[in-house]
């Protein structure tokens, strides 16, 4: 027990990393205990080698390509139950002990730079939540689908930096989706890209540059060539995370008859034109515009493929989008709150700390207590998410409380540091800039 | 493992209280709302039907659910969560007052008074007043909030208590058999000072001096009471005599952490209804398209009833959260006052908003909305007000005595 609590991820990275390294793999995972998903992922994303990927091939190929694999949904527990599992505690307190002490102090730069770092993208990498998503028989190491653990993930990333954490998120999204609603060629085909040694970009670019956007009613179409076979992709596609260096999209596109599906993209794709699109927050993210113009992109970029048969549901990505969305501004509002109450109690004025005034200790209160309500609604619809029960409605009351509420907290947060609150000297001007994005993004992450 | 859902344990309490709203409740709302200070007397069959089913009547009840948790411990925190009384009673409690808050207020033997014996009674004292419908008496014509203020006094003079003071506000203080009523032996000595007494109805001394007129919950009597050396036996005390300044007022405050949750869970079941009945006038008149996914891009009235519906459930989580955590022996003052907080604005903001929604025929007494949204204003006052459950979650968050944030 104590040798895994001591397993962390600092411990995991620079030299300590590679001595463990020269251990054989299957003796380190005997040493560590490695049975749980949350164990493994640990163990599996810190290796640096290229077993993981052999291994995740081999898997891959061995099976029938007509042949997807998905992740089983959870049975939930019966019990109302606000403990997370001990993987999930573990999980999330590496993720915390990640978002402290790599993402907060990157997350300036990034903001300024309009990019994340190569550096800390692929420290993110070696945290493994690809690998989490993707079925063991892919090669990867997670057993069922589990959207309470990424919201847990997303949370504590957040509470580091929002746009980084989208950043790190967004090729997650992608194989979620593949793994969700992939076919099995499709799966083996794109998914060893994201279990190998480096971070693989990529973003899932439902968002399109008009008001009262309808995400399950994209404008963006695709129409069949029947000629020369394949598709072409007509549309716009806006503040798409990582858009400079994504080596592959999942784009929403309707098509006639049928409604809206994915199709990947990849960046060399003809009549793909991609612009970056520096915006008000999340800049960490490297938000960028996509213009399809006529792009053409073969018969199987259809994810899902053409048959009737395909599992794909726009509302249950949308929704699945919002929830993860929901989790990003329950993490920045927790940071917010982190960092006032300090603040407040140091802070004097006519000569007692702010913090003795109802006016301004009533704000923090009431911070704390929408922060706890918006985490309640996130975990509420993830667990019915998990579980393959229906969550548009809760996906979408937390997307209303975490749009209203987070933003009220973000401004409440630069109100309570006053005019140091407006400068970048401290971080609240950021997560007023970042809490804005909710309720205006779609896509792009996944719980 | 994280779960959210009403727990399948409790899912045939919670659809039988739900019953009782509609079968018992709802038809009888308006009449004692008009009516008020009249006896609601179709309660008394409602009450013979829950003492029948706490006394092993078969059906899990909150109350029994509450025994069986005081002598079963196997359960720890951890892995093994427990869903036990004060889960269940918050999510009865949610569905009774979606039918009518003021009758679920004066279902006889369900007072205050019976929680505090329940907590702190000695067994002779559960064995007496158990069965017997106990007010409680707290707040004074200058001590509402700040309870340590209280001026009623009692003294020991022989075997009995002598005590004297007036107070206010007593739900159920006319139609209960006994009142538990807060004194100070030493009013010099402040809050540890402040002790609890069973007073029997028909004590000498003790008079129902009025019944108030109210805004709302006009179906719960709301009373005066008046003691002028009023006598009750020496171990009418609840809890000790003993005045120990180190403990302050905690044993007396403690009793809010398990009741502050219950009142949110009114509160939640008053908004609930609110919501409910909005969405049904506003879909009748094709105001609501019924845009699950994004009410937003609807009517302002559909994006508005989702935001209040979504308020609604933040308070309904909350609520469950501090009761869970009363059930699994975690403290909870904090997440009781945040639950408490929330819920009691909710409410009130919710069914205002939604008359304002549904206009002219919910603003007339033809509907209960304009009902709910009077008897919701109290739901964000007594058990606390909401500036009292902001200092409370406000000072532990910041470290503050009560001496620093006032």
């Amino acid at each position: 027990m104590t040798k895994r609590r001591g397993f962390s991820l600092e411990r995991l990275s620079g030299a300590p990393l590679r001595a463990l390294t020269r251990l054989s793999g299957s003796d380190l995972a005997a040493r560590l205990h490695l049975r749980d998903p949350a164990r493994k992922i640990l163990y599996h994303g810190a290796r640096v080698g290229t077993q993981a990927i052999k291994a995740g091939v081999a898997a891959v190929s061995k099976r029938a390509p007509s042949d997807p694999t998905r992740l089983s949904a959870s049975k939930g527990a019966g019990k109302f139950d606000l403990t997370p599992t001990d993987d999930q505690a573990m999980m999330r307190d590496s993720m915390r002990r990640f978002a402290g002490e790599v993402l907060q102090s990157a997350a300036r730069a990034a903001d300024d730079a309009a990019s994340p770092s190569d550096e800390v993208l692929e420290q993110a990498h070696a945290l493994g939540l690809a690998a989490l998503a993707v079925p063991e028989a892919l090669g990867g190491v997670g057993a069922e689908r589990s959207s309470i653990t990424q919201v847990l993930i997303a949370e504590e990333l957040s509470r580091g930096d929002m746009g980084l954490a989208l950043a790190i998120l967004s090729p997650v999204a992608v194989v979620q989706a593949i793994v969700e609603w992939g076919t099995g060629a499709q799966q083996q085909d794109l998914l060893p890209r994201f279990l190998g040694d480096h971070f693989a970009p990529a973003a899932l670019a439902i968002l399109e540059p008009r008001p009262l956007f309808d995400p399950v009613a994209p404008r963006t179409g695709a129409v069949r060539d029947a000629k020369g076979g394949g598709w072409a992709l007509w549309g716009e596609k806006s503040l798409v995370p990582l858009a400079s260096r994504a080596e592959t999209f999942l784009v929403a596109a309707d098509v006639k008859g049928v409604g809206p599906r994915l199709f990947v993209v990849h960046r060399d794709t003809p009549g793909l034109s991609i612009e970056p699109e520096p915006s008000m927050g999340l800049r960490g993210a490297g938000l960028g515009h996509l213009k399809l113009e006529g792009a053409r992109v073969p018969d199987d970029a259809l994810l899902g493929g053409p048959g009737a048969d395909n599992s794909f549901d726009v509302g249950v990505l949308v929704d699945r989008a919002r929830i993860a969305w929901g989790a990003l501004a329950v993490g920045t509002s927790q940071a917010v709150l982190d960092y006032v109450i300090p603040y407040v109690n140091a802070r004097q004025a006519f000569g007692e700390p702010i913090s003795n005034r109802q006016s301004v200790a009533f704000l923090v209160a009431d911070i704390a207590i929408e922060v706890e309500g918006m985490r309640l609604l996130v975990q509420r619809a993830a667990s019915l998410a998990e579980q393959g029960k229906g969550i548009t409605r809760a996906a979408s009351l937390a997307r209303q409380q975490c749009a209203s509420k987070g933003m009220k907290i973000g401004s409440d947060g630069v109100q309570l540091l006053g005019g140091h609150g407006f400068i970048k000297e401290h971080p609240v001007e950021r997560w007023y800039r970042n809490l804005r994005a909710i309720g205006v993004f779609e896509g792009g992450v996944l719980a | 493992m994280i779960y959210l859902e009403t727990p399948k344990r409790f899912r045939a309490l919670v659809e039988q209280a739900h019953g009782i709203a509609v079968n018992v409740f709802r038809p009888i709302s308006r009449k004692y709302d008009l009516a008020e200070h009249e006896y609601p007397k179709e309660l008394d069959l409602l009450a013979a039907i829950i003492d029948g089913v706490n006394d092993g009547g078969g059906a899990a009840s909150a109350s029994q659910l509450q025994k069986e948790d005081k002598t079963t411990t196997e359960e720890t925190a951890g892995s093994t969560t427990k869903n036990g009384g004060n889960l269940a009673t918050v999510l009865s409690m949610m569905e009774l007052c979606w039918g009518d808050v003021g009758l679920a207020l004066t279902i006889p033997r369900q007072g205050l008074g019976n929680a505090a014996v329940a907590a702190v009674g000695t067994p002779e004292q559960k064995a007496k007043y158990g069965k017997r419908w106990i007010s409680m008496a707290i707040t004074e014509p200058n001590a509402g909030s700040d309870s340590a203020a209280i001026r009623t006094s009692a003294r020991l003079v022989g075997d009995e208590w002598v005590i004297n003071g007036e107070k206010i506000f007593v739900t159920a203080g006319a139609r209960s058999d006994a009142v538990v009523v807060w004194a100070t032996l030493d009013a010099s000595l402040g809050r540890a000072a402040i002790k609890s007494f069973l007073v029997p109805k028909g004590s000498p001394g003790l008079k129902v001096a009025r019944l108030d007129h109210k805004l709302g919950i006009r179906a719960s009597d709301t009373a005066t009471l008046l003691l002028e050396d009023c006598r009750v036996p020496k171990e009418n005390i609840l809890g000790s005599a003993e005045i120990d300044t180190t403990k302050s007022f905690a044993g007396a405050m403690k009793t809010f952490d398990n009741t502050r949750p219950v009142v949110a869970a009114m509160a939640c079941g008053v908004a609930r209804a609110a919501v409910e009945r909005a969405r049904e006038i506003l879909e009748k008149a094709q105001a609501v398209r019924g845009n699950e996914r994004s009410p937003w891009l609807g009517s302002a009235a559909e994006a508005e009833l989702c935001r209040l519906e979504a308020e609604v459930e933040v308070a309904r989580l909350l609520t469950m959260k501090s009761a869970w955590m009363a059930d699994n022996r975690v403290p909870n003052s904090v997440e009781a006052s945040m639950a408490k907080a929330k819920a009691g604005r909710v409410c009130t903001e919710v069914t205002l908003r939604c008359v304002e929604l549904c206009g002219a025929a919910a603003y007339a007494e033809t509907d209960l909305l304009e009902k709910w949204a009077r008897d919701a204003k109290i739901l964000d006052i007594f058990e606390g007000t909401q500036q009292i459950q902001l200092l409370v979650v406000a000072r532990r968050l910041l470290g503050k005595s009560s001496g620093e944030l006032r």
